[in-house]
Parts: C-alpha cells; sequence; structure tokens
C-alpha cells in the first residue's frame, strides 16, 4: 500500500503526516490527529456527521481521500471560536438546546458557521437548504433552526455594535 | 418552592457536545487493540455445512478468524437473550436470517478486515423460510427454532413459557368482562385489520464495543450500551464467572432509542478479546445496525362493538408481532405492550390475544415506545372510522370513552395520575380544533386529524443510586442510568440539587462503571426519571440527614432546624460551608459522606389466565399527536404542514429538556409514518443504507411543530414527575392518517404513507384502473 507525505494546515496551524493513498480523511484526522469531532456513521456522504472543511468548503470527511489536503487548509469544529471562547453559534446552540445526543452537533455546527459567513441573515429556506445534508436522528431540527436564526441575529447585533462603536 | 427542580437548565455536558469533546465509545482506542469484522449468513434459513476460513487467514494483517467452533473454547453454552436463551454468540449448526452472525475476522488494520470478511467461504443447506408474521404463526410454517429456554432474568418475564415446537415464541392474553355479552349490547360492529411496517433505529453513533482483558483474569468491557448492568449479569451467565470479574462502562451514547438494549456486540467482543487476549473493537456500519435489531412489524386486529350514542362497549384485540429470529425483548413487547391494546378507553368488555412470532427477519426488539406505537396505529385509526361512521366528531368520540380517574383500566388497575383527558383538552386548545378549518382547494386538500395513545411503565424494575459529598463539600451522583441524549445526567443533578441546597451545574454525574455505580435496570421505557430519580433523590435525602446531624452538633440545634442552601448548613443567622461541615467532622478536609437510594415499585403479577392485576404498572404515561396535512391529489404525497404533541409529564423537572423529548420524539416517528420503511426480498434487507432508507430531514420539517406538556403529578415520582422520552412518539402515524382521511376521504391501514399507496387508494375511491408498469 503506497504512502505519502502531505503538508497541509489544520485549524490554522501547519501539520504534516504520512497518509495511505486510500485513507479517508475523517480516519486521518482521527487517528493521526485525535480529532474526535469528525465522526464516521453511514460512510456513504449521506448524514453529515464528519463534516470537514476544506479551504473554505464544507466535504464529507468519509469520501474524501487524505491525501488531497495536501497544501489544503482544513478545519474541524476544534478549531472553532478563538482563545478559549466558543463562537456565536455554538453559544446559540447551547442557549437553545439544539442538541441531544450530540453525536450530530459538531457537523451541525460547523455546517451552521459556514451558512453564516456566506449568508449572515439566513430565512428558513435557506437555513433547511443549508442544512439538509446533515442528519440528527434525535430530530431536534425546530431548534437547531431556532438556534441559527439567533446566531444570526446576534451576529447582526455584534457588527451592528461594532459599526457603532 | 424548588429552586432547581422545574427550570430549564442546559444540559450540564452542553459545551462538550457543542465542541465535539463529548465522549463515545465510537473513539476509544486502547494499546495494543484489534478490529472485528463480522461474516454474515447469506441465507434466510438454512443448515451450516462447512466454514472455509483458509483464504481469509492467510490476508497479511488477520489475526484470527473466529467461528462457534471457538467460542465453545470460552463459553460452553453461547445462547443468551433477556427473554430466551436463543441467540448464539456465533451462528451454531444453523442460520435464521440473513445477516445472522457467522463467523469474526479479526485484524489490526479496518481496511483489510473488510476484504478478509469476503473471503470467508460458508456453505449452506438452505431450509424453508416464513417472513410473515401471520404465516409463521400458522401450523405447519418452518419451525425456525426447535426448541427455546427463557431466560428468567427480570422477575416480570419469569411467567413466559415459550411454546417449543412452534414460532409463536409467547402467547398473552387479557379477558376483562364478558365480550359476547358487550357485543350483545353493540348497535355497530366494527372489525379492521391494520399492519405496521419494520422499521430500525440507526443510532448516528453505530453501536460499538470494546472488551479488554484484565491481567487479574477479569474483562473491562467499554460499550455503547443503554444496559450496563444487564451486560454484566449476561456475560457473568454466558462465562460462568461472578459478575465482579466484570466491568462495564459506558461513555455519552451518540443515540440509542432501544438498539444498545440487552446484549449486541459484548458477548462477541468479550470471546475474541478472550481468544486473543488482547482488546478488540467491534464497530457495526451503519448497513450492519440493518441486520442487528428492528422495530416489529405487527399485524393489529380489532373487532369493537359500540352503541348507536358512541359508547364502545366490547373490543377484541388480536395482535401477531414480527419479532424476526431472535426474541431479544419481544416477549415483553408482547405481554407488556399487548395488554394496552384496547387504548385509554373505558370499555367494559376486552379481550386481547397478544402473539410474539419468530420469522426469519432481523430481531426485532425495542424502539421508542416498545410496541406501543403500532397498537395506537390500529386503535386510533379505528378510533376516526367509528367516529366517522357514526357521525360524531373524533375528539368527541375520544373524550366521551376516554378513561376517567378512578376507572378500572381492562388490565383492572385504576387509572390513577393518568392525564388522559387534561391531554385531550390540551390537544383539542393547540390544534383550534373549534376554529374554521382551510380544507384546501384543486388538487391540494388539506385536512386534519388527532390520535391519542396510552402506555404502562415497566413494573418492577430496580434503581439504585449513590450521592457521595466530598471532603471539600462537592457531590457526586452515581448512576448507571446512560445519557443518550434524552439529558438525564441533567435531570438527575437537578434532583440531588434541590435536595441538598446545591446548583445543579456544580453536581458531577458519575457516567455508567459497574465497579463504581450501583445496579440500574436499565435506560429504556422512559423509566430513569421516575426510577433513578427516586433513587437519586432517597441517596440525597441520606447525605442531607448526615449534614443536618452534623449542622445539629455545630449549631446546637435540632437537626430538622438545619437548612441547605448554597453548599451551607444553616440555622437561623448561623452558616458554615459543606466543607468546614466535613472538616468538622472528619477534622480536616477528608472523609465522604455516602448516601445511597434504592427504588423497586410496587407491582402485582398478572393472572395468567385473565391477565388482570390491580397494580399493573407504577405509572401510565399519556401522548396524544394532532397533524395537519396536505394532500396532493395528483401525486398522493402527503406533507404535514403541523405536528401538534402533548404529553402528560407528570411534573417537569426540566421544561426545556421535556419539549424537546416530546417534539423529537414525535418527528422520529414522523419520518416512520411517512417514509422510513426496511424493504424485504426473500429476508434479504435491499436497503441497508441511509442512501436507500430515508431518514426525516431538515427538509422534513413540518412547518409548524409544537410540543407542549400538562402536569398530572405521579403519586411516587420524584417531585410527582413521570418519564417522557416515548410520550411524543405515541400517536403520530394515526394522527397523520386521521389528517389524510379528513383530507381526501381515503383510509390507509398499513403504514407508511408513501404516495403510491395513497394515490392507490385515491384511484380506486374515483373508481380508476390503477395501471401496473413493470
Amino acid at each position: 500500500m503506497a504512502e505519502r507525505r502531505i503538508a497541509f494546515r489544520l485549524n490554522g496551524r501547519e501539520v504534516s503526516c504520512t497518509v495511505r493513498d486510500h485513507e479517508t480523511l475523517a480516519a486521518m484526522l482521527r487517528d493521526r490527529f485525535q480529532l474526535y469531532s469528525v465522526r464516521e456513521s453511514c460512510a456513504q456522504g449521506l448524514c453529515g456527521c464528519c463534516t470537514v472543511i476544506v479551504d473554505g468548503l464544507a466535504v464529507s470527511g468519509c469520501l474524501y481521500l487524505a491525501p488531497l489536503v495536501d497544501g489544503k487548509s482544513v478545519e474541524t469544529v476544534e478549531g472553532l471560536g478563538e482563545e478559549g471562547r466558543l463562537d456565536p453559534v455554538q453559544t446559540a446552540f447551547i442557549e437553545h438546546g439544539a442538541f441531544q445526543c450530540g453525536f450530530c452537533t459538531p457537523g451541525m455546527v460547523l455546517m451552521s458557521h459556514q451558512l453564516l459567513q456566506e449568508n449572515p441573515q439566513p430565512d428558513q429556506e435557506a437555513i433547511a437548504h443549508y442544512l439538509s445534508g446533515n442528519l440528527c436522528r434525535c430530530a431536534t431540527y425546530p431548534e437547531i433552526v431556532e438556534a441559527v436564526r439567533a446566531a444570526a441575529q446576534g451576529s447582526h447585533v455584534a457588527k451592528e455594535e461594532k459599526s457603532h462603536g | 418552592m424548588t429552586r432547581e427542580v422545574g427550570r430549564s437548565l442546559p444540559r450540564l455536558e452542553s459545551e462538550a457536545k457543542v465542541t465535539g469533546r463529548a465522549e463515545y465509545i465510537h473513539n476509544l482506542t486502547l494499546p495494543g487493540m484489534v478490529y472485528g469484522k463480522i461474516v454474515r449468513s447469506t441465507v434466510a434459513h438454512g443448515r451450516i455445512r462447512r466454514i472455509d476460513a483458509s483464504q481469509a487467514d492467510r490476508l497479511p494483517g488477520v489475526v484470527a478468524v473466529i467461528t462457534a467452533a471457538e467460542v465453545a473454547r470460552i463459553v460452553q453454552d453461547p445462547y443468551y437473550g433477556p427473554a430466551f436463551h436463543d441467540q448464539p454468540v456465533l451462528a451454531v449448526d444453523k442460520v435464521h436470517y440473513v445477516g445472522d452472525p457467522v463467523a469474526l475476522v479479526v485484524g489490526e488494520d479496518r481496511d483489510v478486515l473488510e476484504a478478509a470478511a469476503d473471503l470467508v467461504a460458508v456453505e449452506y443447506e438452505e431450509l424453508p423460510a416464513v417472513f410473515d408474521e401471520r404465516a409463521a404463526a400458522e401450523p405447519g410454517a418452518p419451525v425456525i427454532h426447535e426448541v427455546i429456554r427463557p431466560a428468567a432474568t427480570f422477575t416480570d418475564l419469569k411467567n413466559l413459557k415459550p411454546a417449543s415446537g412452534s414460532n409463536v415464541a409467547m402467547a398473552y392474553q387479557l379477558r376483562h368482562g364478558d365480550l359476547e355479552a358487550g357485543f350483545a349490547q353493540a348497535d355497530y360492529i366494527f372489525e379492521d385489520e391494520f399492519h405496521s411496517h419494520q422499521v430500525t433505529h440507526t443510532p448516528l453513533e453505530p453501536i460499538v464495543t470494546v472488551a479488554e482483558p484484565r491481567g487479574d483474569g477479569g474483562l473491562d468491557i467499554y460499550t455503547s450500551s443503554q444496559s450496563p448492568s444487564f451486560v454484566r449479569m449476561e456475560l457473568a451467565r454466558l462465562l460462568k464467572w461472578p459478575e465482579n470479574r466484570i466491568r462495564v462502562r459506558t461513555a455519552y451514547l451518540g443515540g440509542g432509542f432501544g438498539a444498545k438494549l440487552y446484549m449486541k456486540l459484548e458477548p462477541l467482543a468479550a470471546v475474541a478479546a478472550l481468544l486473543l487476549r488482547r482488546p478488540v473493537k467491534l464497530s457495526l456500519s451503519m448497513e450492519e445496525q440493518f441486520y442487528t435489531i428492528t422495530r416489529h412489524g405487527a399485524t393489529v386486529r380489532l373487532k369493537t362493538g359500540v352503541t348507536r350514542d358512541g359508547r364502545m362497549v366490547a373490543r377484541a384485540c388480536t395482535i401477531w408481532w414480527n419479532g424476526g429470529a431472535y426474541a431479544d425483548i419481544g416477549p415483553r413487547v408482547t405481554q407488556k405492550s399487548g395488554f394496552t391494546a384496547a387504548g385509554p378507553y373505558d370499555i367494559p368488555h376486552v379481550s386481547i390475544d397478544s402473539y410474539a412470532v419468530y420469522t426469519n427477519l432481523p430481531p426485532a426488539g425495542a424502539l421508542r415506545g416498545f410496541g406501543i406505537p403500532q397498537l395506537v396505529w390500529a386503535y386510533e385509526s379505528q378510533a376516526d372510522l367509528i367516529a366517522h361512521r357514526l357521525g360524531i366528531d373524533p375528539w368527541e368520540f375520544r373524550w366521551k370513552n376516554a378513561l376517567r380517574p378512578d376507572r378500572p383500566h381492562a388490565t383492572g388497575t385504576l387509572m390513577r395520575d393518568a392525564g388522559v383527558l387534561e391531554v385531550l383538552q390540551e390537544l383539542k386548545r393547540l390544534m383550534r380544533w373549534d376554529e374554521p378549518f382551510d380544507r384546501g382547494s384543486g388538487t391540494r386538500r388539506r385536512g386534519r386529524g388527532i390520535a391519542i395513545g396510552l402506555k404502562a411503565a415497566i413494573t418492577p424494575t430496580t434503581s439504585v443510586a449513590i450521592v457521595n459529598l466530598y471532603g471539600d463539600g462537592s457531590c457526586a451522583v452515581y448512576s448507571s442510568t446512560v445519557d443518550m441524549g434524552q439529558g438525564s445526567d441533567t435531570v438527575l443533578a437537578q434532583l440531588a440539587a434541590e435536595v441538598l441546597g446545591l446548583d445543579a451545574r456544580e453536581v458531577r454525574i458519575v457516567h455508567p462503571d459497574t465497579d463504581v455505580t450501583p445496579y440500574d435496570m436499565a435506560t429504556l421505557g422512559s423509566r430513569s426519571t421516575y426510577h433513578m430519580g427516586n433513587a437519586v433523590l432517597r441517596a440525597a435525602e441520606e447525605v442531607r440527614h448526615q449534614l443536618r446531624a452534623i449542622g445539629s452538633e455545630i449549631f446546637k440545634c435540632r437537626p430538622e432546624e438545619v437548612e441547605l442552601q448554597d453548599g451551607h448548613l444553616v440555622a437561623g443567622e448561623r452558616r458554615v460551608s459543606f466543607k468546614e461541615a466535613m472538616e468538622w467532622r472528619f477534622g480536616m478536609q477528608a472523609g465522604n459522606l455516602i448516601g445511597v437510594g434504592s427504588f423497586t415499585p410496587t407491582y402485582k403479577k398478572p393472572d395468567p389466565a385473565t391477565g388482570e392485576s390491580e397494580d399493573i404498572t407504577t405509572f401510565w404515561m399519556v401522548g396524544g399527536n394532532g397533524a395537519e396535512v396536505e394532500v396532493d391529489t395528483e401525486t398522493g404525497r402527503v406533507t404535514v404542514t403541523k405536528l401538534v404533541t402533548v404529553g402528560d409529564a407528570g411534573k417537569a423537572l426540566n421544561p426545556g429538556l421535556v419539549r424537546t423529548q416530546l417534539s423529537g420524539a414525535a418527528l422520529m416517528q414522523l419520518g416512520f409514518t411517512l417514509f422510513e420503511e426496511m424493504r424485504f426480498e426473500d429476508g434479504q434487507v435491499v436497503n441497508a443504507s441511509l442512501a436507500d432508507y430515508k431518514l426525516l430531514g431538515m427538509r422534513d420539517l413540518p412547518s409548524s411543530v409544537v410540543a407542549e406538556f400538562v402536569e398530572v403529578g405521579a403519586t411516587h415520582g420524584p417531585f410527582g414527575a413521570k418519564g417522557i422520552g416515548e410520550v411524543g412518539s405515541l400517536a403520530v402515524s394515526p394522527a397523520v392518517a386521521n389528517a389524510v382521511f379528513d383530507a381526501v376521504g381515503v383510509r390507509i391501514t398499513s403504514l407508511p404513507l408513501t404516495p403510491e399507496k395513497v394515490l392507490r387508494a385515491l384511484k380506486e375511491q374515483a373508481g380508476e384502473i390503477w395501471e401496473e408498469v413493470e
């Protein structure tokens, strides 16, 4: 089995490791970097539990081959928030009880974060569209929608405050 | 006034969950660990002629191939199960369904194992198979298990007598009143049959177990189990060890819903680890979850006698449960759910016959509601049929027949603390039942429906808890309740905090570890808040008693004058912290104050002939659902626009968590109602993946989702609380079907409510011929 050395940016830090050609991004992040927020569940790219951001684009870590991140930037939920402070999306998820078992939560949080970067004021339709690839078997969907809305509101308010300040 | 109880505190583990740092067994790796991959039967029923593992064995990276022959070196009698000992660790001589575990390939490289499993060649002599529960119960059907042995682990299952030589694993009957006389009083008799399909749990953290042999000859099991105490007990029985040689630990579960109950991967992981003398991790793939545990398909036949003025006077219920190849907890479903088959109604004459039937399908067990949704599907669909025929409003019909307080349920147990009327009233309010309703037009027709279900808490079961106050005054609760998303950690902390005058966020919940946390029957059947809640209350009260005794010595007053507030003992103006109290008692920051609480409710076994008992359950669960739908008459597609859920919480200890449990359960059930369906061809699941078995997603959310609770205090519940985890799921399916009927006048009697089924019914109603296109 062929192996290769790759180097990439992981949650803002330059890292390198040796991977096998057939290794998935999810397996590499878990086995070599202990990033357990990346969770293989359906293994078909359908549930969103292994969501990872590669060069600003959400991918399924269970389908994306690890060697392909060579030279790229990879973000997981462990990299969210600054200096031990939670990201507003995470805070909103807590305040609105937007999870139960928590297994799908990192994927949901990452996608919601991504959505707000692209569309700071999403409507219900935009939220449903963006999160339609993430499954929550506990069906905490109504609370997730509320949390995303609240996070959008919060970031909106925060920006206004900044511009006024 | 309570401070902690009744407060919508966010889950204690919130931050760990949103940062991806919560602990799951899914993440566990141990030094020297190897992985296993199960080789599964490709035939539905057959004798194993030969297993050739030589090719797999030679593959680099494969450590061992284990079959029943190797299992026998560790476990002589390899059959297990909570009701019957019918499931072998690996198939012995025979296989009973497509997917039955036949061998285990073990190795260091997970990727190699996939290939290795394919290289294990198994030759079968196929036997006739049977898949339908009605056909399997007929005399002359192929017999799936020649001999069945009862397990007798749980007292309530001790009287189950399996019938060998037939596929009817167990028959439960109830006889209440005089059925003949009842039907003679009736002006109308309705006879209908309803079918529920097989669905499955698919927790997003698939079932996973790690087994590690210890140097001292013991065994550690790390498992995504809802029932750690049972796993220890049943593994000890298999190994003929004392329970104290086995340690079972769990973490947070990435969903359970009943899939992770009793034993699943634990026996195979244990045997493999003991054979190889190293840690072994077994993880199911999503596909394999479909082969491991399902929800019972069921056929329910109801014959109901009604008077002209709309009173139900007699009801005969016959239920065939499709149990699949191994009984798992099916016999308990057959009995415990079976006895509620006549619904939450005051019917003087009732008979119930409930049959657990073996078939050559994957085993069926508990899934959020424990058989009740299949029964409610039948009796609440029929309730609307009757109301419509009699020209009575569906809500009025239910209100008229509802079991009032202190009236006897069909089992003879009096209805107490059961919010049947309160749930109906709240349902009516939230559905705006008395207001005009937009019925749509053209090809978009709108309708609304309601339904209500009743469930009895599984009784009797035991929970034990320990509350431990440490030398610095901080507190921990030791409980074997498993938090799989329902929020038990938070609620148990709230209860302990309430008694001890602490903030729940300061209470540490020690997760299940059978070396540390005491016995709990299991996390199932909405039982933890009530049973473990009571145990934690009692344990905390014991610690409070000890603290007050210390306080009375410090303050020179009577113990009952000592209050516990904000981590302090208080008597009038005087205050000392718990830490100071501990220092006073032990001379330094040291020692423990330990309280132990245990809870086992009262219960009276039903009479085997009549099925009656005056104390059949420790509390009743009542849940109602309402749905507004839009039916596209050109495609048959049903869109649920509003979903209302009402549950009787007894007392909501954490209202936020209660609402989330109610709406989550209802939405899960909505998926089962509209599209989730396991499909089989010759016993083979043909849609065992999330690509072909559709789970409810963000796009399927009704535009209005309402979840509310009523509080009809449970006399023996902690602060009056009851369990709520399953309550939201009970009546969703008939509420939606009743709404479809209301919209377009077609009655679907078989789940799920697919567009094809609805369209076919619409065409038939219009007298049009359905063209089958092959």
